[in-house]
């Protein structure tokens, strides 16, 4: 296996960095926090810029409207707090004042799904991406690690429109080169593989990796695509895997309602129909526990991405 | 400029209004004649902006925005006749593919309009980011909106209220139509808004209460909003007007909000409104 471990880190703390970096090199570049500036990892951005930081403390409806008219005038607004707040709690703001009125807009949300962990469902929101990818004008992008995230956060800045930019809180390994180009809607391409595709994104696409090995001694050749951006989709990439290996696995940290897999099920279905398995959460809200305790009681681990691809492959024929 | 010029513009965009609603049967004619003076005024003598390039950014204008955006005729009206877009255009309101949505909004690129509106409660929050950017480079315009009292019922512009006073948004001149009046009734009835000014000044906001109907007053109340600026605080102007101003039968109930005049009370209407300008 090709994949090497170039350390460990929680993709927040990619934000983080890619934000400070933001900071020094981007003067357009303002922030917005809802009283989680620790959590979000936007103190470096703060200490540098305070002048471009705005503190919104716990009001994040207005801090979606704050920021839509920061962008009238040329600013270009990075909000911060978890994924819950940043969606759910906030639609209608981010549908009228963002998405209806295309401002530039990057909606960063922490803590997305289950490994937010120990605080348990109310923060653990599931259906963000759903609710993101139905909107009009939006982008939707998930990236995989650490370097990813930071790569991502940076490169929208350089995307004129509305972002969601979803990441989370676990310690995970950090596989993507420092020196990676991120390209929104271009999907990666991890592994080559025959007999199934694996398509997943953010904490998923480093379970996938796992996966491949286990795979590959039961004698399946796995092809793995991280699709970090789930929105525009990369449809070439998905066709041109799927015409080639016949059935697809999606697997995402997300509800199965509305997420990456549904997104994949409409180009299959109309272009190329084959089996498909879902690695996902099924219609269910989340509880306490350590992220990955939870990862393997929903049904999100390793081996439900083993078990899945498995399936997709008998179900060939 | 002269009270009898604005009070011209003022008819002619009441006359526009009842002329744009009863065109496609629907719409909010009760509010938009309430906001007709005060709207001429900001348009016709307070604000300073570039009606003849439209840019987004509006960088060195004064900006409006409309929290309110069912009241999308009046603003529209005077928008054109301000010279922001041709007239005519007036008579392709709510009508399918055109610029004049029947809420603001931007993706038709309509100039004058920044923000769409109609889900009631965001302006204010807009507008105070738009009114920090301001501030942060340097740009000396001031950033004005317009909100229903009813509207005030939503809890964002208490989330915005007191986010502008804390970060002493003092480039932000916030006015409410205080008509009293909202779909359900009156707003006392529907949910008391209780002491108004007290509320605002709670909020450390700078008030001050305007005949939204005597060109004399709203000169002397939008002055003196200018002079607070720069001073530390945001400035609210509580506005009395009257849901339906001009034309008799639509006025002193809630009635009117969103209810279009038929050809016939469209006639009695226009009777009552001198075409100082010309129709559409």
């Amino acid at each position: 296996m090709e994949f090497e471990i170039l350390g460990n880190k929680d993709t927040r703390s990619g934000f983080g960095e890619g934000l400070a970096e933001l900071g020094l090199t981007n003067p357009d570049v303002v922030a917005l926090c809802a009283d989680l500036t620790g959590s979000l990892k936007m103190d470096a951005f703060q200490k540098e810029n305070p002048d471009r930081f705005f503190q919104a403390g716990i009001a994040e409806a207005n801090m979606i409207g704050l920021a839509a008219g920061m962008t009238i005038g040329g600013k270009i607004p990075y909000t911060g707090t978890f994924a819950n707040f940043s969606t759910g709690r906030v639609y209608d703001q981010i549908r009228q004042s963002v998405a209806y009125s295309q401002k530039n807009v990057k909606i960063c949300a922490s803590h997305a799904g289950l490994t937010l962990g120990e605080d348990g469902a109310t923060h653990q929101i599931l259906e963000d991406i759903g609710m993101m990818r139905m909107l009009p004008n939006m982008t939707v992008i998930v990236p995989a690690d650490f370097n990813q995230t930071k790569q991502a956060t940076i490169a929208i800045a350089e995307h004129n429109g509305p972002v969601y930019l979803r990441f989370g809180r676990p310690v995970m390994p950090i596989f993507v080169k420092p020196d990676a180009k991120f390209v929104i809607g271009k999907a990666d391409v991890l592994a080559e593989g025959t007999d199934v595709t694996i398509i997943a994104c953010g904490h998923l696409v480093w379970k996938s990796i796992e996966a491949l090995a286990i795979l590959k001694e039961k004698g399946i050749s796995a092809e793995l695509i991280n699709m970090h951006t789930i929105k525009p989709l990369d449809v070439q990439a998905i066709l041109k895997s799927a015409g080639k290996t016949g059935c697809v696995v999606t697997a995402e940290e997300h509800m199965m309602n509305g997420g990456l897999g549904e997104a994949v099920s409409q180009v299959l279905s109309r272009e190329l129909p084959c089996p498909q398995e879902y690695v996902a959460v099924n219609d269910s809200f989340g509880e306490s526990g350590t992220p990955m305790e939870l990862m393997t009681k929903y049904g999100i681990d390793t081996q439900d991405v083993v078990n899945a691809a498995m399936k997709a492959f008998a179900r060939k024929g | 400029m002269e009270n009898s010029a604005l009070e011209k513009v003022a008819s002619q965009v009441r006359r526009d209004i009842v002329r744009m609603v009863s065109a496609v049967n629907s719409g909010h004619p009760g509010g938009s004649l309430g906001c007709a003076d005060f709207l001429s005024f900001l348009y016709f003598e307070q604000m300073n902006f570039n009606a003849e390039s439209f840019d987004m950014d509006g960088i060195g204008e004064d900006l409006f925005f409309l929290s309110n955006g069912h009241i999308s005729p009046v603003w529209y009206s005077v928008l054109a006749r301000a010279g922001y877009f041709p007239v005519a255009e007036l008579g392709t309101f709510r009508k399918l593919s055109s610029r004049l949505q029947g809420h603001p909004s931007t993706d038709k690129k309509l100039p004058g309009i920044r923000m769409a509106s109609g889900s009631l409660g965001q302006g204010l929050s807009v507008a105070a980011g738009a009114a920090q950017v301001k501030k942060l480079t340097g740009d000396k315009g001031i950033v004005y909106t317009l909100h229903g009292d009813g509207e005030l019922q939503e809890g964002q512009i208490w989330e915005a209220a007191m986010y502008a006073a804390a970060n002493k948004v003092d480039n932000l001149i916030a006015t409410i139509d205080y008509n009293g009046r909202q779909i359900d009734g009156d707003v006392e009835d529907v949910m008391s808004l209780g002491n108004l000014a007290q509320k605002w000044l709670a909020f450390g906001w700078e008030v001050l209460e305007m005949d939204g109907h005597q060109f004399e007053d709203i000169r002397a109340k939008m002055t003196a909003a200018k002079a607070l600026c720069g001073k530390g605080k945001p400035v609210v102007i509580i506005m009395k007007t009257e849901m339906g101003q001009g034309v008799d039968y639509m006025m002193g109930s809630h009635k009117w909000h969103g209810v279009a005049p038929n050809a016939e009370q469209l006639t009695v209407a226009l009777a009552q409104l001198e075409e100082s300008l010309g129709d559409y």
